[in-house]
């Protein structure tokens, strides 16, 4: 009689732990899958880094250890939490807040990537295609509005950083450190990477005397437009050298930014 | 072979098998009778508890462990913060002083998930796979993984609160490892994302401590108060497929835990202590079917074992590969 107790509360006690366990795996099983949400509901639309392969086969592909982070000379790209599901550990670079400037030259997060997650079929800053950028807000344009721009770009505690060669070719500065005075605002041309390139190339001069970092293609421009009252006013057009890599959204003025990057297209995620 | 065979079936999930009465070495054997025909043994052992429950033998290996497992995460931390570049990336993919390292279970997830394999990955896996099928395969998880040494204190915490009675372990069928190693291998293929990175408390903290704290880290603390609260060692013992991809590398390492039957007293001062105790079983008195064994591949030769061990029976040693497929 006791023998029998013994056995039904032994079955019981196993009967507890098989329960137990399969709770224990539908749940750790079903905590991950919810990593799906935030890819399927594309709460992020991220600009990635150069060289990133469309975003599926990108989040395939990344390896989450952040070796592009170490080397990027403008601390542009971070690393997603935990909000951005299976996207956890990929990088990605918030352009407002930090563009890529390739004052790197080299792609060195393309070349750092272990996974090829970041394409090494890419060797060069206009071979990248990280987003389109697109004007938003024409109208707080200042080359629309025909002022001119005296100052520091995005105000004296803005920690984004760019790399002026006439200050110093290898060490990128803060953006407060550099202010401007122009008689029209073309911040957005003047910084931009693709357009500093062509001027270099046209001048003799390509980035580390490599005729192949030369740009075939122009990525910005300011057009004139019809002016009633005599004021200079230009609009800024984005061009098809453009690749994304958000230095016009990260040093306009006005909050928030005419011009936006916008990555859908780039990155396979077109509607 | 036949250890082999045995030490993958635990550390796929089976429960250790009492052994028929072949299986025994002669020497065994002899070594069974005579120690149950001594009766000074008895009291030898019962001094040796009296003895320990006095002299507080050292944590020598857990002191090793802990240093070692501290320097090598700090390495990462100090290589990014100070631009030394000595270990550069996490502990999911790396570059030591420039060689590709890549941890073999996200890159296991990446080449499921990817269904290519460049050559640097191709490289950095090979180059971990080497490395921890010459220090033992689970090695990682104890000497490098950060959660293991969040887990170490968990598990002080629910030791003490169970000395308390306050909490009660509850465990799992230890199978259930192997069912989510499977799961998230078709997961990756499947869905063609790394899934269990997601919820991967070891890419997760290495992620945290390199470049900075985040809210995946709640994800970690639950895991934590369910090992303090609920279930001792949990993620380690019956979750984590990082664990069972090092076990089955380290199957067939050099390095082991090594067992020898003539010293010991069968006091189980070494199971007390153990993450994975189902490896310990040959010391239950009995079992051992020969003289000198080595602990299976679930052993993450963590030492504490060999700590606990009052007649020194157990030992951390490296061995001729001859030996271990005999």
């Amino acid at each position: 009689m006791a023998k029998l107790k013994k056995t039904s509360r032994g079955k019981q006690k196993a009967r507890r732990q098989f329960l137990r366990t399969v709770v224990l795996g539908v749940g750790v099983v079903g905590v991950s899958l919810l990593g799906y949400i935030p890819v399927l509901g594309r709460w992020r639309e991220r600009v990635r880094p150069p060289g990133a392969l469309q975003e599926h086969e990108f989040l395939s592909a990344c390896i989450k250890c952040g070796q592009c982070v170490q080397v990027c000379p403008v601390n542009a790209i971070k690393l997603a939490d935990l909000d951005e599901g299976f996207g956890i550990g990929a990088p990605y670079i918030d352009t407002r807040k930090q563009a890529c400037d390739f004052s790197c030259d080299g792609l060195q997060c393309v070349l750092a990537c272990p996974t090829g997650a970041l394409t090494h079929h890419i060797n060069y800053s206009h071979e990248t295609e990280m987003a389109i950028a697109r004007v938003v807000n024409e109208k707080q344009c200042l080359a629309v509005i025909g002022e001119g721009f005296k100052g520091q770009a995005r105000g004296e505690s803005f920690k984004g950083k760019l790399r002026y060669e006439d200050v110093d070719r290898w060490n990128p500065i803060k953006v407060s450190e550099y202010p401007y005075d122009l008689e029209l605002c073309d911040l957005c041309v003047r910084q931009c990477p693709i357009e500093i390139r062509i001027a270099q190339c046209e001048a003799g001069k390509p980035p580390s005397g490599d005729e192949n970092q030369c740009p075939p293609q122009h990525a910005i421009k300011l057009e004139t437009i019809a002016s009633e009252d005599g004021t200079v006013r230009k609009r800024p057009v984005i061009l098809d050298g453009c690749v994304g890599c958000g230095v016009c959204e990260m040093i306009c003025p006005p909050e928030p930014a005419v011009i936006v990057m916008d990555s859908t297209e780039s990155r396979g995620m077109a509607a | 072979m036949k250890h082999l065979v045995k030490s993958v079936a635990v550390l796929l999930g089976a429960d250790p098998k009492k052994p028929q009465a072949d299986d025994y070495t002669p020497e065994a054997s002899a070594m069974h009778a005579e120690q149950r025909a001594d009766k000074s043994r008895i009291e030898a052992i019962h001094l040796e508890i009296a003895h320990k429950a006095q002299n507080k033998i050292p944590e020598k290996w857990r002191r090793r462990r802990w240093t070692v497992l501290i320097v090598a995460n700090l390495l990462f931390v100090v290589s990014f913060q100070l631009d030394i570049q000595m270990l550069e990336g996490a502990l999911t993919g790396s570059r030591f002083v420039g060689f590709h390292m890549a941890d073999l279970n996200s890159a296991l997830q990446v080449m499921l998930a990817y269904k290519e394999v460049g050559i640097n990955l191709m490289i950095g896996t090979t180059t971990v796979l080497i490395m921890w099928w010459l220090l033992g395969g689970r090695t990682f998880c104890s000497w490098v993984c950060p959660y293991h040494l969040l887990a170490e204190w968990a598990e002080m915490a629910h030791d003490y609160l169970a000395r308390k009675k306050i909490v009660k372990d509850h465990p799992f069928d230890r199978r259930v490892r192997t069912f989510f190693w499977i799961v998230f291998a078709l997961l990756a293929i499947v869905t063609g994302y790394t899934v269990f990175e997601t919820i991967s408390p070891t890419g997760i903290l290495s992620r945290a401590l390199i470049y900075g704290p985040g809210i995946a880290l709640v994800w970690v603390a639950t895991l934590l108060l369910f090992e303090i609260f609920y279930s001792k060692r949990a993620w380690c013992r019956y979750a984590c497929p990082i664990g069972l991809t090092y076990g089955l590398v380290g199957a067939v390492s050099p390095l082991k835990v090594t067992y020898n039957l003539s010293k010991c007293f069968h006091e189980a001062e070494c199971k007390k202590v153990c993450e994975v105790p189902h490896v310990l079983d040959v010391v239950v008195k009995g079992r051992a079917t020969e003289v000198d064994l080595f602990i299976g591949a679930d052993c993450t030769h963590c030492g504490r074992c060999v700590d606990a061990c009052p007649t020194h029976s157990l030992n951390l040693e490296f061995k001729g590969l001859g030996q271990l497929l005999k």
